[in-house]
């Protein structure tokens, strides 16, 4: 046969790969430019890096990411918490329900985050007292809302309620990928249908809810920032309080930027083995992770 | 009590929206019997088995399983609508097999088994892996316990399917279409399963193409078309001499 003789023949010779020039220009200028661009961050006196240096780990400032750290995990437990409830009742086939979720969903998206915030901490100065009982009726408790809404109360509510619109669609959107066979083949084991909802139906939408969740917690992160205009002290008000006082308004500035990344960074670990996690079962064979890679190459035995 | 049918329908009425489903359907699955269903694309045949399952509620007519009225409590002359809890518990004595097995993609075959009884009978988890291992050593699949439905072939997963079904205990299983999504050489593992339980005493109810199996496991044979059964009796008897044009035209086509 004169085809198979061909092949044998082409598969003798040597291989010429294709050429990428295009390729090489590009990668050529682009390391150009980040070697331009290293150099103006090093040898720009006005970056001033010793003072980078000097504020990196300053208790001040290691304090001040503390608070923005701890109003990004309230805002976000709140707003997931609050966000599942509101997806769900968002398609529950009680109207009252839907269009109550449907309101607030509305209503929180239609607003700034940042007058939000302002609403909730001047509240207090048009509200004389705040009380719990019967509705309309008698009340068992009274307070000074002054005492329960402090520049963090209103700070962690401010960020959180706002938060639970955006993350009531992102767990309905989750709910609604699941296959209505889950649910079907749930109710008839005679599951109830919060627990076909727990179950069920949750686990599975984890899968859609957490990458834009990620995405949501690193947006929050950096979003607490705005409560410096309440006076909250969280980083990046510290770090502009330190720079009007000293007068380096730039470093600081990079100063907080670096524990931004840094905190960022975390979470993306996070949500790499949150990921997993939930995805057991979805594919074949999990891919090893890194951790599990380096072991690998650790124990990996010479040929 | 006991000469009651596990299934009775008289004149079963199913609409959604402005289509009647189901106009009036009568048929009896006797106790210990396997009844099957054949009928074209559209005429019902789920519909049906979610009414009998309490997935949907009848419209008209009457459907009592087990001696007792689907959705609703007869007390004092009136019917009372079922709450949600009630409609959970009869349907976890009732077992259904689904045409894309639905099994539970984030749990294990064991896990998949081991979740109603342990939330809904509120078995322990011990006694409840020890009855699962059991159930899918009986389905043919021993050893799996561990691998997920997407690890299974469409066989494994139907089986597992069942065995999650029977894993309630159930008086009556239900199974609509169970080999319509199988490759060809794979739809016989889960035939002799359904085969092995019809020899158990189950009384079982399936939607099926497979006529074969109609032939040699059924006790009956029900042809529905549009909502209503068109002819019913001995699957042999059915199967080779029909009586009415639109069975013969049918089984012209599935034969
Ligand atoms: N929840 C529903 N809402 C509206 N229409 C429905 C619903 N469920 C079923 N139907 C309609 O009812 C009719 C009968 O459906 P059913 O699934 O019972 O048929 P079937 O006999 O099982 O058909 P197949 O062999 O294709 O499974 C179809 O026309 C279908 O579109
Ligand atoms: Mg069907």
């Amino acid at each position: 046969m004169t085809g198979t003789a061909e092949e044998q023949r082409a598969s003798d010779l040597p291989v010429v790969p294709v050429r990428h020039p295009g390729r090489w220009i590009g990668a050529a200028v682009v390391l150009v430019l980040l070697a331009m661009f290293v150099h103006w961050l090093v040898a720009t006196d006005g970056l001033h890096w010793d003072v980078v240096r000097k504020y990196l780990f300053d208790p001040s400032i290691e304090h001040a990411a503390w608070h923005t750290v701890e109003l990004t995990v309230l805002a976000m437990v709140i707003g997931i918490v609050l966000g599942v409830v509101l997806a769900v009742m968002r398609l529950s086939p009680n109207p009252i329900m839907s269009g109550a979720a449907w309101a607030y969903v509305w209503f929180f998206r239609g607003t700034p985050v940042l007058v939000q915030v302002l609403f909730w901490f001047n509240l207090p100065a048009v509200m004389k007292s705040l009380s719990l009982g019967v509705p309309f009726g008698p009340s068992w408790f009274h307070t000074d809302p002054k005492t329960l809404i402090t520049q963090f109360g209103a700070a962690v509510l401010g960020l959180g309620l706002n938060e639970a619109a955006y993350m009531s669609e992102i767990a309905r959107a989750g709910i609604l990928s699941v296959d209505d066979g889950q649910t079907e083949a749930a109710q008839a084991l005679g599951m109830t249908r919060l627990q076909t909802m727990q179950r069920v139906v949750l686990p599975q939408a984890m899968r859609v809810i957490i990458p834009p969740t990620g995405n949501e917690t690193i947006s929050m992160l950096k979003t607490t920032s705005i409560v410096l205009v309440i006076g909250y002290l969280e980083l990046t008000a510290t770090a502009q309080v330190i720079g009007a006082r000293t007068f380096l308004v730039i470093p600081l500035y990079l100063t907080v930027s670096i524990w931004y990344i840094a905190m960022t960074s975390v979470l993306y670990v996070g949500q790499y083995y949150l990921e997993r996690y939930f995805a057991r079962g979805s594919i074949r064979a999990l891919p090893p992770t890194p951790l599990q890679r380096i072991r690998m190459l650790g124990s990996r035995n010479p040929v | 009590m006991t000469t009651e049918p596990m299934v009775r329908a008289e004149g079963v009425w199913k609409r959604f929206g402005l289509v009647d489903v189901l106009r009036g359907i009568d048929l009896t699955v006797e106790r210990g019997e396997v009844m099957c269903i054949l009928g074209p694309s559209g005429s019902g045949k789920s519909t049906f088995l979610r009414c009998i399952n309490h997935l949907e509620n009848v419209d008209a007519g009457r459907l009592v399983v087990d001696g007792e009225l689907v959705g609703y409590e007869q007390r004092g002359g009136k019917l009372y609508e079922l709450r949600e809890g009630e409609v959970a518990r009869k349907r976890a004595e009732i077992g259904m097999v689904f045409q894309r097995f639905n099994l539970f993609p984030h749990m294990t075959a064991l896990g998949n088994i081991v979740e109603a009884p342990i939330r809904v009978k509120r078995v322990s988890r011990t006694a409840a892996e020890k009855r699962g291992r059991e159930l899918l050593e009986r389905v043919g699949l021993g050893g799996r316990e561990d691998t997920y439905p997407r690890q299974l072939s469409g066989g494994q997963q139907q089986r597992v399917a069942i065995a999650r079904a029977l894993a309630m205990d159930p008086k009556l299983m239900l199974f609509d279409e169970p080999t319509s999504a199988l490759d060809p050489e794979l739809v016989g593992e889960v035939l002799d399963v359904m085969r092995d339980l019809a020899t158990s005493g189950m009384t079982m109810v399936v939607v099926t193409h497979e006529i074969g199996f109609a032939r040699e496991v059924g006790d009956a044979l029900v042809f529905i078309d549009e909502g209503v059964v068109v002819e019913s009796g001995p699957p042999k008897q059915v199967l080779t001499s029909p009586q009415h044009e639109r069975t013969k035209a049918f089984l012209s086509k599935v034969l």
